[in-house]
């Protein structure tokens, strides 16, 4: 027998739910990164996910990113498409934040450290104290594995089912 | 509830007339015959089908009794304080908490690990991985016949980085015994292309997480593949039912990578209904710490399961200082 693996896209995704017998579904925070991108603005990162100060940030990549960099590791699952991440050395001294990943100006990025070409279902190191970015000439979509930062959205009310 | 003081130790018996040996974990006593796993404590007694048994017997000891609560069933299982473990029968289940008949014991992690993985080597027997899914292993059952020490004793994947990586945990192929299942034929194989600089080879690493997940001969068996402070990505692969109905002591969350899965949630102490949770490919959901959850996967799927490992969640959670859901909006 061939069996048929369902993945999903921007263009095709459908969502499951929450039937309650006896909770709040808000209990939950079920939403879906198909959607969520679908909603947002190139590479806003919008948390999907939250446990203490850890999050899952989805995000667009649509076009090319800022430099961006964190203090500790991330990595980044792309789920549609293709992204192209390019890595640099960060100029000694860059602050930045203590959680999440910062904008760094270009001046700030160095020497070129490599690139990756991903696609779907490809899970790509963000390493620590190195500058990042991501370009797609099309509309992707990526989980983001980070802690919660400046940059974090949480609109934990549009992206979730409430009732 | 009865609760004994003495620290407990294991005992093993000689064999029965199925030629499986019987167990003593403190007051709680475990043999098994041709069909049956059978568990007695000073107040009562219950009898589970060897097969399922089995099953989550073997993610107990894989997982060195994970996160929170493993239930076998609706009455057996076990309680991670991390350094010891509770033993318990009965002790989430409403009805034999009112009869007053479950029973507790805290027992040494070490010795709890060491009787449990002497009877899953025991009973065991050769042609069944309790880690398989049931279409693609032989039977649990019949009298004892040879072991499967190889299937119960697999390495578990804990990546210190990440899979892939220079010195971390190695990618999956059919050279190093891991074909890819019949359910993930359909699945891309391509590598991510990786142009690193000369010096820069350690951190300038990606690799096909769907294809290495597709290559998993196991099943229900969260992997760390990426790590990121204390947040732990652990992706499985499942097929059929959840083995174990697992208690949380803090927020999980899933992220339903392929196909669908559905979970039955019910209060964690008392197993009353609270939801069902349908996941689709793309789906994210909280699994609240104060739930118990089994989930029902008509085709293999892959699932993202993320935990923060930090030690310091439970007591937070259970002293009220932290609320039982993750998010609050």
């Amino acid at each position: 027998m061939a069996y048929e693996t369902r993945l999903a896209s921007l263009m095709n995704y459908q969502k499951g739910r929450v039937d309650v017998i006896d909770d709040d579904p808000k209990n939950y925070a079920f939403s879906n990164i198909f959607e969520v991108a679908s909603l947002a603005k190139p590479f806003e990162q919008v948390a999907v996910a939250k446990n203490f100060e850890y999050v899952l940030e989805a995000v667009r990549a649509e076009g090319t990113s800022g430099w961006r960099a964190a203090t500790h590791d991330q990595s980044a699952l792309v789920l549609d498409g293709q992204v192209e991440f390019t890595f640099k050395t960060l100029a000694d001294g860059h602050p930045l934040p203590d959680s999440g990943s910062g904008g760094v100006p270009e001046e700030a990025a160095g020497t070129l450290m490599g690139r990756v070409l991903a696609r779907r279902g490809h899970l790509t190191l963000l390493p620590a104290g190195r500058a990042y970015r991501l370009a797609s000439p099309a509309p992707a979509v990526v989980l983001i594995q980070t802690v919660a930062g400046p940059d974090t959205q949480f609109r934990w009310a549009e992206i979730c089912q409430t009732a | 509830m009865t609760l004994t003081g003495a620290t407990p130790h294991g005992e093993v018996h000689e064999p029965n007339e199925f030629g499986y040996k019987s167990f003593s974990l403190g007051e709680f006593h475990f043999s098994r015959d041709e069909y049956f796993a059978y568990v007695r404590w000073p107040t009562g007694h219950h009898v589970m089908s060897a097969d399922a048994f089995l099953r989550a017997l073997q993610r107990d000891v894989a997982w060195e009794f994970f996160y929170g609560i493993v239930n076998f069933d609706g009455v057996v299982g076990t309680v991670n304080h991390y350094g010891t473990v509770d033993l318990f029968a009965g002790r989430y289940n409403d009805a034999y908490r009112r009869a007053e008949l479950d029973h507790v014991e805290n027992i040494e992690t070490p010795v709890i690990k060491a009787t449990f993985a002497a009877i899953l080597s025991d009973w065991t027997n050769e042609g069944f991985d309790p880690f398989a899914s049931p279409e693609e292993t032989g039977s649990a059952f019949g009298p004892k016949n040879g072991d499967n020490d190889a299937a119960i004793t697999r390495h578990r994947v804990t990546a210190q980085r990440m899979v892939s990586l220079p010195g971390d945990e190695p990618l999956r192929n059919d050279d190093n015994g891991h074909p890819v299942n019949r359910m993930f034929a359909d699945v891309d194989q391509d590598e991510p292309e990786v142009y690193a600089e000369p010096g820069f080879e350690a951190e300038v690493g990606s690799f096909n997480l769907f294809a290495y997940l597709s290559r998993s001969p196991v099943t229900w068996n969260p992997s760390v593949v990426s790590v990121c402070r204390e947040s732990l990505y652990c992706p499985t692969t499942e097929e059929y039912i959840l083995p174990i109905i697992h208690g949380n002591d803090r927020a999980e969350w899933f992220v339903q990578l392929s196909d669908e899965i559905t979970w039955d949630v019910e209060d964690r102490d008392t197993g009353r209904k609270r939801a069902k949770v349908v996941m689709k490919a793309g789906d994210v959901a909280a699994m609240p710490s104060d739930i118990r959850h089994q989930g029902y996967s008509p085709k293999r799927s892959m699932l993202l399961v993320w935990e923060n490992a930090s030690l310091k969640i439970p007591q937070l959670i259970s002293s009220g200082q932290f609320p039982t859901q993750p998010v609050d909006f």
